[in-house]
Protein backbone atom coordinates (compact mmCIF):
# COMPACT_ATOMS: atom_id res chain seq x y z
CA UNK A 1 0.00 0.00 0.00
CA UNK A 2 0.86 3.45 0.16
CA UNK A 3 2.97 2.55 3.24
CA UNK A 4 5.40 0.46 1.33
CA UNK A 5 5.70 3.07 -1.25
CA UNK A 6 6.75 6.47 1.05
CA UNK A 7 8.81 3.14 2.54
CA UNK A 8 10.80 3.56 -1.22
CA UNK A 9 10.71 7.56 -1.35
CA UNK A 10 12.26 7.28 2.33
CA UNK A 11 15.60 5.51 0.78
CA UNK A 12 15.65 7.41 -1.58
CA UNK A 13 16.01 10.53 -0.04
CA UNK A 14 17.95 8.61 2.87
CA UNK A 15 20.88 7.42 0.30
CA UNK A 16 21.96 10.25 -1.15
CA UNK A 17 21.71 12.47 2.02
CA UNK A 18 23.57 10.23 4.06
CA UNK A 19 26.33 9.45 1.53
CA UNK A 20 26.60 13.03 1.18
CA UNK A 21 26.90 13.90 4.67
CA UNK A 22 29.77 10.91 5.13
CA UNK A 23 31.49 11.86 1.63
CA UNK A 24 34.09 14.14 3.44
CA UNK A 25 35.34 11.38 5.74
CA UNK A 26 35.45 8.72 3.33
CA UNK A 27 37.76 11.07 1.42
CA UNK A 28 39.74 12.05 4.60
CA UNK A 29 40.59 8.19 4.82
CA UNK A 30 42.24 8.15 1.01
CA UNK A 31 43.52 11.62 1.67
CA UNK A 32 45.61 10.21 4.64
CA UNK A 33 47.13 7.87 2.26
CA UNK A 34 48.02 10.18 -0.49
CA UNK A 35 51.60 11.55 -1.20
CA UNK A 36 51.73 15.42 -1.08
CA UNK A 37 51.44 16.02 -4.81
CA UNK A 38 48.20 13.44 -5.14
CA UNK A 39 46.41 15.17 -2.02
CA UNK A 40 45.05 18.26 -4.48
CA UNK A 41 43.43 15.51 -6.93
CA UNK A 42 39.82 14.76 -6.44
CA UNK A 43 40.17 11.28 -6.62
CA UNK A 44 38.99 9.30 -3.62
CA UNK A 45 42.11 6.90 -3.25
CA UNK A 46 45.61 6.95 -4.38
CA UNK A 47 47.66 5.56 -7.14
CA UNK A 48 50.13 4.81 -4.81
CA UNK A 49 49.54 4.57 -0.70
CA UNK A 50 51.38 6.15 1.81
CA UNK A 51 52.08 4.02 4.38
CA UNK A 52 54.42 6.28 5.48
CA UNK A 53 51.91 9.03 6.54
CA UNK A 54 50.88 6.82 9.28
CA UNK A 55 54.31 5.84 10.32
CA UNK A 56 55.95 8.90 9.95
CA UNK A 57 53.32 11.34 11.08
CA UNK A 58 53.07 8.91 14.56
CA UNK A 59 56.90 9.68 15.27
CA UNK A 60 56.56 12.93 13.73
CA UNK A 61 57.55 14.83 17.20
CA UNK A 62 61.36 13.67 17.63
CA UNK A 63 60.79 13.43 21.69
CA UNK A 64 58.03 11.65 21.78
CA UNK A 65 55.44 9.79 19.62
CA UNK A 66 51.79 9.77 19.19
CA UNK A 67 51.61 6.92 21.78
CA UNK A 68 52.66 9.46 24.59
CA UNK A 69 50.17 11.62 23.34
CA UNK A 70 47.34 9.04 23.12
CA UNK A 71 48.26 7.83 26.69
CA UNK A 72 48.52 10.91 27.96
CA UNK A 73 44.76 12.06 27.08
CA UNK A 74 43.64 8.79 27.95
CA UNK A 75 44.85 9.04 31.35
CA UNK A 76 43.06 12.37 31.19
CA UNK A 77 39.96 10.99 30.08
CA UNK A 78 39.60 8.52 32.60
CA UNK A 79 39.75 10.95 35.71
CA UNK A 80 37.30 13.44 33.92
CA UNK A 81 34.69 10.38 33.15
CA UNK A 82 35.00 9.14 37.07
CA UNK A 83 34.76 12.37 38.17
CA UNK A 84 31.55 13.35 35.66
CA UNK A 85 30.26 10.57 36.37
CA UNK A 86 30.50 10.17 40.07
CA UNK A 87 29.39 13.82 40.58
CA UNK A 88 26.62 13.86 38.33
CA UNK A 89 24.90 10.76 40.14
CA UNK A 90 25.51 12.32 43.74
CA UNK A 91 24.01 16.33 42.67
CA UNK A 92 21.62 14.86 40.89
CA UNK A 93 20.11 12.91 43.18
CA UNK A 94 20.33 15.63 45.68
CA UNK A 95 18.44 17.88 43.66
CA UNK A 96 16.09 15.26 41.70
CA UNK A 97 15.34 13.56 45.17
CA UNK A 98 16.07 15.38 48.69
CA UNK A 99 14.45 18.01 50.13
CA UNK A 100 16.60 20.36 51.81
CA UNK A 101 16.39 24.40 51.93
CA UNK A 102 16.85 26.83 49.07
CA UNK A 103 17.31 23.80 47.25
CA UNK A 104 15.06 25.61 44.71
CA UNK A 105 17.42 28.57 44.72
CA UNK A 106 20.56 26.44 44.29
CA UNK A 107 18.49 24.25 41.35
CA UNK A 108 17.73 27.79 39.32
CA UNK A 109 21.60 29.23 40.45
CA UNK A 110 22.75 25.99 38.64
CA UNK A 111 20.56 26.18 35.22
CA UNK A 112 21.93 30.13 35.23
CA UNK A 113 25.34 28.39 35.17
CA UNK A 114 24.88 26.22 31.94
CA UNK A 115 24.38 29.39 30.10
CA UNK A 116 27.58 31.27 31.55
CA UNK A 117 30.05 31.66 28.94
CA UNK A 118 33.50 30.36 29.81
CA UNK A 119 35.21 33.27 29.02
CA UNK A 120 34.03 34.92 32.53
CA UNK A 121 35.42 32.69 34.78
CA UNK A 122 38.66 31.74 32.74
CA UNK A 123 41.43 34.56 33.48
CA UNK A 124 40.80 34.34 37.31
CA UNK A 125 40.68 30.60 36.68
CA UNK A 126 44.02 30.68 35.18
CA UNK A 127 45.49 33.13 37.63
CA UNK A 128 44.36 30.62 40.06
CA UNK A 129 46.31 27.96 39.07
CA UNK A 130 48.79 29.84 37.94
CA UNK A 131 49.80 31.14 41.89
CA UNK A 132 49.11 27.61 43.21
CA UNK A 133 51.95 26.26 40.55
CA UNK A 134 49.17 24.13 38.81
CA UNK A 135 49.74 25.04 35.09
CA UNK A 136 51.62 22.68 32.82
CA UNK A 137 49.48 19.95 34.91
CA UNK A 138 46.43 18.38 34.30
CA UNK A 139 44.78 19.32 37.35
CA UNK A 140 43.12 22.15 35.93
CA UNK A 141 41.39 20.25 33.46
CA UNK A 142 40.25 17.43 35.61
CA UNK A 143 40.05 18.81 38.75
CA UNK A 144 36.28 20.64 37.53
CA UNK A 145 34.67 17.32 36.48
CA UNK A 146 35.21 16.46 40.34
CA UNK A 147 33.20 19.54 41.34
CA UNK A 148 30.69 19.77 39.12
CA UNK A 149 31.50 21.08 36.02
CA UNK A 150 28.82 19.36 34.13
CA UNK A 151 26.20 21.26 35.20
CA UNK A 152 24.51 19.93 31.92
CA UNK A 153 25.10 16.49 32.88
CA UNK A 154 23.71 16.96 36.27
CA UNK A 155 20.54 18.40 34.81
CA UNK A 156 20.61 15.40 32.23
CA UNK A 157 20.35 13.10 35.47
CA UNK A 158 17.86 15.24 37.66
CA UNK A 159 15.26 14.79 35.01
CA UNK A 160 16.09 11.52 34.60
CA UNK A 161 15.86 11.10 38.19
CA UNK A 162 12.25 12.61 38.24
CA UNK A 163 10.48 10.29 36.03
CA UNK A 164 11.64 7.03 38.48
CA UNK A 165 8.19 6.35 40.48
CA UNK A 166 8.65 8.09 43.83
CA UNK A 167 6.79 4.69 45.14
CA UNK A 168 10.17 2.96 45.02
CA UNK A 169 11.93 5.23 47.48
CA UNK A 170 9.31 4.96 49.45
CA UNK A 171 8.61 1.48 50.11
CA UNK A 172 12.60 1.11 50.74
CA UNK A 173 11.92 3.66 53.18
CA UNK A 174 8.87 1.92 54.91
CA UNK A 175 11.76 -1.29 54.94
CA UNK A 176 13.91 0.94 57.35
CA UNK A 177 16.47 2.56 54.34
CA UNK A 178 17.83 5.58 54.91
CA UNK A 179 18.64 8.43 51.97
CA UNK A 180 22.08 7.10 51.55
CA UNK A 181 20.58 3.69 51.35
CA UNK A 182 18.04 4.55 49.06
CA UNK A 183 20.65 6.04 46.77
CA UNK A 184 22.91 3.14 46.55
CA UNK A 185 20.40 0.62 46.80
CA UNK A 186 17.58 2.36 44.49
CA UNK A 187 18.08 5.09 42.47
CA UNK A 188 21.91 4.42 41.86
CA UNK A 189 21.26 1.26 39.97
CA UNK A 190 18.39 2.61 38.53
CA UNK A 191 20.03 5.71 36.39
CA UNK A 192 22.94 3.37 35.15
CA UNK A 193 21.62 4.45 31.45
CA UNK A 194 21.89 8.04 32.18
CA UNK A 195 24.85 7.81 33.58
CA UNK A 196 26.16 6.18 30.20
CA UNK A 197 25.20 8.61 28.73
CA UNK A 198 26.84 11.08 31.61
CA UNK A 199 29.93 8.93 30.68
CA UNK A 200 29.98 9.00 27.17
CA UNK A 201 29.50 12.97 26.50
CA UNK A 202 32.26 13.72 29.05
CA UNK A 203 34.74 11.42 27.34
CA UNK A 204 33.63 13.22 23.68
CA UNK A 205 33.87 16.61 24.87
CA UNK A 206 36.93 16.34 27.28
CA UNK A 207 38.53 15.11 24.30
CA UNK A 208 37.65 17.83 21.94
CA UNK A 209 38.17 20.80 24.73
CA UNK A 210 40.97 22.00 22.57
CA UNK A 211 40.94 25.12 24.77
CA UNK A 212 41.53 24.64 28.14
CA UNK A 213 44.39 21.57 26.59
CA UNK A 214 46.01 24.73 24.82
CA UNK A 215 45.82 27.15 27.55
CA UNK A 216 47.09 24.71 30.37
CA UNK A 217 49.57 22.40 28.68
CA UNK A 218 52.78 23.68 27.45
CA UNK A 219 55.81 20.91 28.33
CA UNK A 220 55.74 18.73 25.09
CA UNK A 221 55.76 15.77 27.31
CA UNK A 222 52.18 16.25 28.77
CA UNK A 223 50.19 17.16 25.21
CA UNK A 224 47.37 15.70 24.43
CA UNK A 225 46.22 14.74 20.89
CA UNK A 226 44.71 17.86 20.15
CA UNK A 227 48.12 19.59 20.75
CA UNK A 228 50.20 17.22 19.20
CA UNK A 229 47.78 17.76 16.27
CA UNK A 230 48.71 21.40 16.58
CA UNK A 231 52.49 20.69 16.27
CA UNK A 232 52.18 19.90 12.21
CA UNK A 233 49.91 23.02 12.06
CA UNK A 234 52.13 25.04 13.01
CA UNK A 235 54.97 24.35 10.87
CA UNK A 236 55.66 26.56 7.77
CA UNK A 237 54.88 23.61 5.42
CA UNK A 238 52.23 21.58 6.86
CA UNK A 239 53.00 18.05 6.02
CA UNK A 240 49.51 17.34 4.87
CA UNK A 241 49.49 13.51 4.20
CA UNK A 242 51.10 12.92 7.93
CA UNK A 243 49.00 15.71 9.53
CA UNK A 244 45.65 13.86 7.98
CA UNK A 245 46.46 10.51 9.22
CA UNK A 246 47.15 11.98 12.94
CA UNK A 247 43.65 13.58 12.68
CA UNK A 248 42.18 10.49 11.27
CA UNK A 249 43.45 8.37 14.23
CA UNK A 250 42.61 10.61 16.56
CA UNK A 251 39.15 10.53 15.72
CA UNK A 252 39.37 6.34 16.55
CA UNK A 253 38.74 6.69 20.53
CA UNK A 254 35.47 8.69 20.12
CA UNK A 255 33.60 6.76 16.97
CA UNK A 256 34.88 3.54 19.25
CA UNK A 257 32.73 4.44 22.04
CA UNK A 258 30.45 5.84 19.18
CA UNK A 259 29.77 2.48 17.82
CA UNK A 260 29.63 0.16 21.29
CA UNK A 261 27.50 3.06 22.77
CA UNK A 262 25.08 3.97 19.92
CA UNK A 263 21.97 2.94 21.68
CA UNK A 264 22.79 5.55 24.32
CA UNK A 265 22.74 8.08 22.63
CA UNK A 266 19.40 8.93 21.08
CA UNK A 267 17.82 6.73 23.76
CA UNK A 268 19.51 7.91 26.72
CA UNK A 269 19.02 11.64 25.37
CA UNK A 270 15.16 10.93 24.73
CA UNK A 271 14.45 9.13 27.98
CA UNK A 272 16.01 11.96 29.75
CA UNK A 273 13.38 13.98 28.84
CA UNK A 274 14.91 17.21 27.85
CA UNK A 275 11.82 19.05 26.58
CA UNK A 276 11.70 22.32 27.34
CA UNK B 1 9.39 15.83 35.95
CA UNK B 2 7.10 13.38 37.16
CA UNK B 3 5.74 12.60 40.69
CA UNK B 4 6.60 16.10 42.12
CA UNK B 5 3.34 16.40 44.10
CA UNK B 6 2.53 12.99 45.35
CA UNK B 7 3.06 13.14 48.99
CA UNK B 8 4.89 16.29 48.97
CA UNK B 9 2.39 16.76 51.78
CA UNK B 10 4.49 15.34 54.60
CA UNK B 11 8.22 14.75 52.71
CA UNK B 12 10.48 14.85 55.41
CA UNK B 13 13.21 17.82 55.06
CA UNK B 14 16.49 16.02 54.71
CA UNK B 15 19.12 19.28 54.85
CA UNK B 16 22.27 17.61 55.90
CA UNK B 17 22.07 14.80 53.36
CA UNK B 18 20.84 17.73 50.70
CA UNK B 19 23.77 19.21 50.92
CA UNK B 20 25.99 16.61 51.32
CA UNK B 21 25.05 15.04 48.01
CA UNK B 22 25.02 18.68 46.33
CA UNK B 23 28.34 19.69 47.93
CA UNK B 24 30.42 18.18 44.92
CA UNK B 25 28.62 21.06 42.24
CA UNK B 26 28.03 23.63 45.60
CA UNK B 27 32.03 23.42 46.68
CA UNK B 28 32.93 23.83 43.00
CA UNK B 29 30.18 26.53 42.20
CA UNK B 30 31.34 28.78 44.79
CA UNK B 31 35.29 28.42 44.46
CA UNK B 32 35.27 27.67 40.76
CA UNK B 33 32.90 29.90 38.84
CA UNK B 34 31.21 32.72 41.61
CA UNK B 35 34.55 33.43 43.48
CA UNK B 36 36.62 33.61 39.60
CA UNK B 37 33.56 35.58 38.66
CA UNK B 38 33.57 38.00 41.30
CA UNK B 39 37.67 38.38 40.19
CA UNK B 40 37.14 38.67 37.00
CA UNK B 41 34.55 41.67 37.58
CA UNK B 42 36.94 43.28 39.66
CA UNK B 43 39.88 42.46 37.41
CA UNK B 44 38.21 43.78 34.19
CA UNK B 45 38.46 47.53 36.37
CA UNK B 46 42.34 47.07 36.70
CA UNK B 47 45.64 46.75 35.05
CA UNK B 48 47.06 43.48 35.46
CA UNK B 49 50.02 41.35 33.49
CA UNK B 50 50.17 38.64 36.14
CA UNK B 51 53.71 39.85 36.75
CA UNK B 52 52.61 42.44 39.16
CA UNK B 53 49.32 43.17 41.32
CA UNK B 54 46.43 44.77 39.72
CA UNK B 55 46.63 48.12 39.81
CA UNK B 56 42.91 50.26 39.54
CA UNK B 57 42.48 51.96 36.28
CA UNK B 58 38.51 52.58 37.32
CA UNK B 59 36.40 52.49 33.65
CA UNK B 60 39.42 52.94 31.46
CA UNK B 61 39.13 49.29 30.23
CA UNK B 62 35.49 49.69 29.24
CA UNK B 63 36.54 53.23 27.25
CA UNK B 64 39.44 52.03 25.53
CA UNK B 65 37.37 48.80 24.23
CA UNK B 66 34.09 50.79 23.10
CA UNK B 67 35.58 54.28 22.02
CA UNK B 68 39.39 53.29 20.11
CA UNK B 69 39.90 49.43 19.87
CA UNK B 70 38.91 48.64 16.20
CA UNK B 71 39.34 44.88 16.67
CA UNK B 72 36.74 44.80 19.35
CA UNK B 73 34.32 46.45 17.13
CA UNK B 74 35.94 44.29 13.72
CA UNK B 75 35.63 41.07 16.00
CA UNK B 76 31.85 41.99 17.49
CA UNK B 77 30.98 42.31 13.42
CA UNK B 78 32.50 39.21 12.34
CA UNK B 79 30.99 37.56 15.66
CA UNK B 80 27.04 38.74 15.23
CA UNK B 81 28.07 38.07 11.41
CA UNK B 82 28.53 34.29 12.32
CA UNK B 83 25.84 34.49 14.89
CA UNK B 84 23.19 35.69 12.79
CA UNK B 85 23.70 33.32 9.89
CA UNK B 86 25.15 30.22 12.10
CA UNK B 87 22.31 29.97 14.16
CA UNK B 88 19.22 29.94 11.96
CA UNK B 89 21.13 27.60 9.14
CA UNK B 90 21.88 25.41 12.20
CA UNK B 91 18.60 25.17 13.31
CA UNK B 92 17.02 24.53 10.01
CA UNK B 93 19.00 21.87 9.05
CA UNK B 94 19.37 19.70 12.13
CA UNK B 95 15.19 20.02 12.23
CA UNK B 96 15.66 18.35 8.47
CA UNK B 97 17.53 16.00 9.26
CA UNK B 98 15.63 15.16 12.47
CA UNK B 99 12.37 15.09 10.96
CA UNK B 100 13.82 12.58 7.98
CA UNK B 101 15.48 10.15 10.88
CA UNK B 102 12.23 9.88 12.16
CA UNK B 103 10.70 7.97 9.79
CA UNK B 104 9.89 4.59 10.64
CA UNK B 105 12.29 2.54 7.63
CA UNK B 106 14.58 -0.28 7.36
CA UNK B 107 18.14 0.14 8.04
CA UNK B 108 17.23 3.35 9.73
CA UNK B 109 20.18 2.93 12.61
CA UNK B 110 23.26 2.84 9.63
CA UNK B 111 21.76 5.88 8.11
CA UNK B 112 21.83 7.65 11.57
CA UNK B 113 25.13 6.26 12.27
CA UNK B 114 26.18 7.65 8.71
CA UNK B 115 24.39 11.02 9.10
CA UNK B 116 25.66 11.61 13.05
CA UNK B 117 28.84 10.16 12.54
CA UNK B 118 30.28 14.01 11.21
CA UNK B 119 29.11 15.63 14.23
CA UNK B 120 30.46 13.17 16.88
CA UNK B 121 33.98 14.40 15.43
CA UNK B 122 32.84 18.18 14.23
CA UNK B 123 33.89 19.89 17.22
CA UNK B 124 37.72 18.64 17.05
CA UNK B 125 40.82 19.80 15.86
CA UNK B 126 40.98 16.85 13.16
CA UNK B 127 38.58 18.36 11.74
CA UNK B 128 39.53 21.53 11.12
CA UNK B 129 42.65 20.22 10.14
CA UNK B 130 40.16 18.72 7.28
CA UNK B 131 38.77 21.56 6.64
CA UNK B 132 41.74 23.93 5.78
CA UNK B 133 42.95 21.19 3.34
CA UNK B 134 39.35 20.65 1.63
CA UNK B 135 38.61 24.34 0.45
CA UNK B 136 42.05 25.16 0.40
CA UNK B 137 43.05 26.64 -3.32
CA UNK B 138 43.96 23.61 -4.58
CA UNK B 139 41.39 21.10 -2.27
CA UNK B 140 38.81 18.86 -2.84
CA UNK B 141 35.67 21.25 -3.11
CA UNK B 142 37.62 23.31 -6.39
CA UNK B 143 38.26 19.87 -8.20
CA UNK B 144 34.54 19.41 -7.71
CA UNK B 145 33.59 22.66 -8.72
CA UNK B 146 35.62 22.63 -11.90
CA UNK B 147 33.61 19.81 -13.00
CA UNK B 148 31.11 22.19 -12.87
CA UNK B 149 32.84 24.30 -15.17
CA UNK B 150 33.33 26.95 -11.59
CA UNK B 151 36.21 28.53 -11.64
CA UNK B 152 37.31 28.46 -7.76
CA UNK B 153 38.88 30.29 -5.33
CA UNK B 154 41.16 29.86 -2.33
CA UNK B 155 37.84 29.73 0.08
CA UNK B 156 39.75 30.76 3.43
CA UNK B 157 42.08 32.70 1.72
CA UNK B 158 39.49 35.30 0.56
CA UNK B 159 38.04 37.34 2.98
CA UNK B 160 34.91 37.64 1.75
CA UNK B 161 34.20 33.76 1.97
CA UNK B 162 36.59 32.49 4.90
CA UNK B 163 33.56 33.16 7.45
CA UNK B 164 31.21 31.34 5.34
CA UNK B 165 33.85 28.09 5.15
CA UNK B 166 33.20 28.32 9.11
CA UNK B 167 29.39 28.54 9.10
CA UNK B 168 29.45 26.23 6.81
CA UNK B 169 31.41 23.91 8.83
CA UNK B 170 29.21 24.67 12.05
CA UNK B 171 26.63 23.43 10.28
CA UNK B 172 27.74 20.29 9.03
CA UNK B 173 27.99 19.48 13.43
CA UNK B 174 24.63 19.47 13.79
CA UNK B 175 24.39 16.72 15.45
CA UNK B 176 23.84 17.16 18.78
CA UNK B 177 21.02 19.74 17.86
CA UNK B 178 19.60 17.10 15.66
CA UNK B 179 19.45 14.73 18.60
CA UNK B 180 17.15 17.07 21.12
CA UNK B 181 14.75 17.66 18.09
CA UNK B 182 14.92 13.71 17.28
CA UNK B 183 13.58 13.24 21.31
CA UNK B 184 11.21 15.65 20.66
CA UNK B 185 9.90 14.58 18.02
CA UNK B 186 9.56 11.24 19.32
CA UNK B 187 7.24 12.33 21.85
CA UNK B 188 4.73 14.07 19.90
CA UNK B 189 1.89 11.69 20.38
CA UNK B 190 1.08 9.90 17.05
CA UNK B 191 -2.94 10.36 16.96
CA UNK B 192 -2.16 13.77 16.53
CA UNK B 193 -1.41 12.93 13.10
CA UNK B 194 -3.56 10.49 12.77
CA UNK B 195 -6.70 12.83 13.43
CA UNK B 196 -5.42 15.40 11.63
CA UNK B 197 -5.34 13.04 8.43
CA UNK B 198 -8.90 12.18 9.02
CA UNK B 199 -9.83 15.84 9.05
CA UNK B 200 -7.82 15.96 5.34
CA UNK B 201 -5.01 18.24 6.63
CA UNK B 202 -1.46 17.96 3.66
CA UNK B 203 1.73 17.13 4.87
CA UNK B 204 2.41 21.00 5.31
CA UNK B 205 -0.58 21.70 7.31
CA UNK B 206 0.46 19.05 9.58
CA UNK B 207 3.89 20.29 9.81
CA UNK B 208 2.32 23.76 10.58
CA UNK B 209 -0.10 22.72 13.43
CA UNK B 210 1.38 19.95 15.00
CA UNK B 211 5.01 19.49 14.92
CA UNK B 212 6.30 23.24 14.98
CA UNK B 213 4.26 24.16 18.27
CA UNK B 214 4.81 21.07 20.02
CA UNK B 215 8.60 20.74 19.15
CA UNK B 216 8.70 24.77 20.08
CA UNK B 217 9.95 24.17 23.60
CA UNK B 218 12.81 22.03 22.14
CA UNK B 219 13.61 24.86 19.70
CA UNK B 220 13.48 27.04 22.52
CA UNK B 221 16.00 25.06 24.24
CA UNK B 222 18.38 24.63 21.17
CA UNK B 223 18.14 28.14 19.97
CA UNK B 224 19.02 29.55 23.75
CA UNK B 225 21.87 27.41 23.57
CA UNK B 226 22.94 27.82 19.56
CA UNK B 227 23.16 31.79 20.60
CA UNK B 228 25.03 30.99 23.01
CA UNK B 229 27.58 28.53 21.81
CA UNK B 230 27.69 30.13 18.53
CA UNK B 231 28.99 33.31 20.20
CA UNK B 232 32.03 31.44 22.18
CA UNK B 233 33.03 29.77 18.71
CA UNK B 234 36.90 29.31 19.02
CA UNK B 235 38.54 26.07 18.08
CA UNK B 236 37.89 26.54 14.73
CA UNK B 237 38.84 29.96 13.81
CA UNK B 238 41.95 29.45 15.59
CA UNK B 239 42.91 26.67 13.78
CA UNK B 240 41.74 27.55 10.50
CA UNK B 241 42.26 30.88 9.68
CA UNK B 242 43.81 32.23 12.71
CA UNK B 243 41.19 35.03 12.57
CA UNK B 244 42.84 36.02 9.07
CA UNK B 245 42.22 36.68 6.17
CA UNK B 246 42.63 40.99 7.07
CA UNK B 247 40.75 39.68 10.43
CA UNK B 248 37.31 38.37 8.59
CA UNK B 249 37.14 35.77 11.08
CA UNK B 250 38.46 37.54 13.73
CA UNK B 251 35.97 36.38 16.61
CA UNK B 252 35.43 38.09 20.00
CA UNK B 253 36.54 34.53 21.81
CA UNK B 254 39.94 34.77 19.33
CA UNK B 255 40.28 38.64 20.75
CA UNK B 256 39.72 37.70 23.93
CA UNK B 257 42.34 34.88 24.04
CA UNK B 258 44.73 36.67 22.32
CA UNK B 259 44.93 39.65 24.84
CA UNK B 260 44.55 37.57 27.93
CA UNK B 261 46.74 34.93 26.76
CA UNK B 262 49.33 36.27 24.40
CA UNK B 263 49.62 39.66 25.44
CA UNK B 264 48.61 39.13 29.13
CA UNK B 265 46.17 41.93 29.54
CA UNK B 266 44.33 39.89 32.12
CA UNK B 267 42.26 43.44 33.20
CA UNK B 268 41.62 44.25 29.63
CA UNK B 269 40.52 40.69 28.48
CA UNK B 270 38.21 40.45 32.03
CA UNK B 271 36.22 43.64 30.50
CA UNK B 272 36.31 41.65 27.68
CA UNK B 273 35.03 38.99 28.94
CA UNK B 274 32.44 41.02 30.75
CA UNK B 275 30.94 42.74 27.63
CA UNK B 276 30.45 38.90 26.11
CA UNK B 277 28.37 38.04 29.65
CA UNK B 278 26.43 41.01 29.10
CA UNK B 279 25.90 40.51 25.07
CA UNK B 280 25.17 37.03 25.40
CA UNK B 281 22.44 38.41 28.41
CA UNK B 282 20.46 40.38 26.69
CA UNK B 283 20.02 37.63 23.61
CA UNK B 284 18.96 35.09 26.55
CA UNK B 285 16.98 37.67 28.13
CA UNK B 286 15.51 38.73 24.59
CA UNK B 287 14.87 34.85 24.24
CA UNK B 288 13.11 34.25 27.44
CA UNK B 289 10.76 37.46 26.95
CA UNK B 290 9.81 36.55 23.13
CA UNK B 291 9.14 32.89 23.77
CA UNK B 292 5.91 33.67 25.75
CA UNK B 293 4.43 34.59 21.92
CA UNK B 294 5.55 31.28 20.16
CA UNK B 295 6.67 28.34 22.44
CA UNK B 296 3.69 26.45 23.59
CA UNK B 297 3.96 24.10 26.71
CA UNK B 298 0.76 20.95 26.94
CA UNK B 299 -1.26 21.57 29.73
CA UNK B 300 0.04 18.45 31.27
CA UNK B 301 3.90 17.17 31.58
CA UNK B 302 5.28 19.94 29.07
CA UNK B 303 6.11 22.31 31.62
CA UNK B 304 8.13 20.78 34.11
CA UNK B 305 11.23 22.60 34.74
Amino acid sequence: MTEKQSSWKNHLLLIPFSLLMIYPVIWWIGASLKSQTELSLPTLWPDKFMWENYTNGWTYSSQYTFAKFFGNTLVMEFWNVLGGVLTAALVGYGFGRLNFRFRNFWFSVLLMTLMLPSQVTIVPQYILYTKLGLTDSYIPLILPHFFGGGAFFIFLVVQFIRGIPRELDEAAQIDGASVYGIFFRIIGPLIKPALYTVGIFTFLWSWDDFFAQLLYLSSVEKFTVGLGLRMFIDQFEVQWGQLLAMSLLSVVPSAVIFFLAQKHFVEGIATTGIKG
Amino acid sequence: MFGRKSGSGKRFQHNTAGYLFISPWLIGFLLLTLWPILQSLYLSFTEYSLLDSPVWVGTDNYSTITTSDRLFVKSLVVTFTFVLFAVPIKLLFSLLVAMLLNKNVKGMSIYRTLIYFPSLIGGSIAVAALWRNMFGLEGYINHILSWFGIQGIGWIANPDTALGTLILLNAWQFGSTMVIFLAGLKQIPKDLYESASVDGAGAFRKFYNITLPMLSPVMFFNLVLGIINAFQMFTSAFVITSGGPANSTYMYVLFLYEKAFRQYQMGYASALAWILLLIIGVFTLINFTVSKYWVHYEAEGGKSR
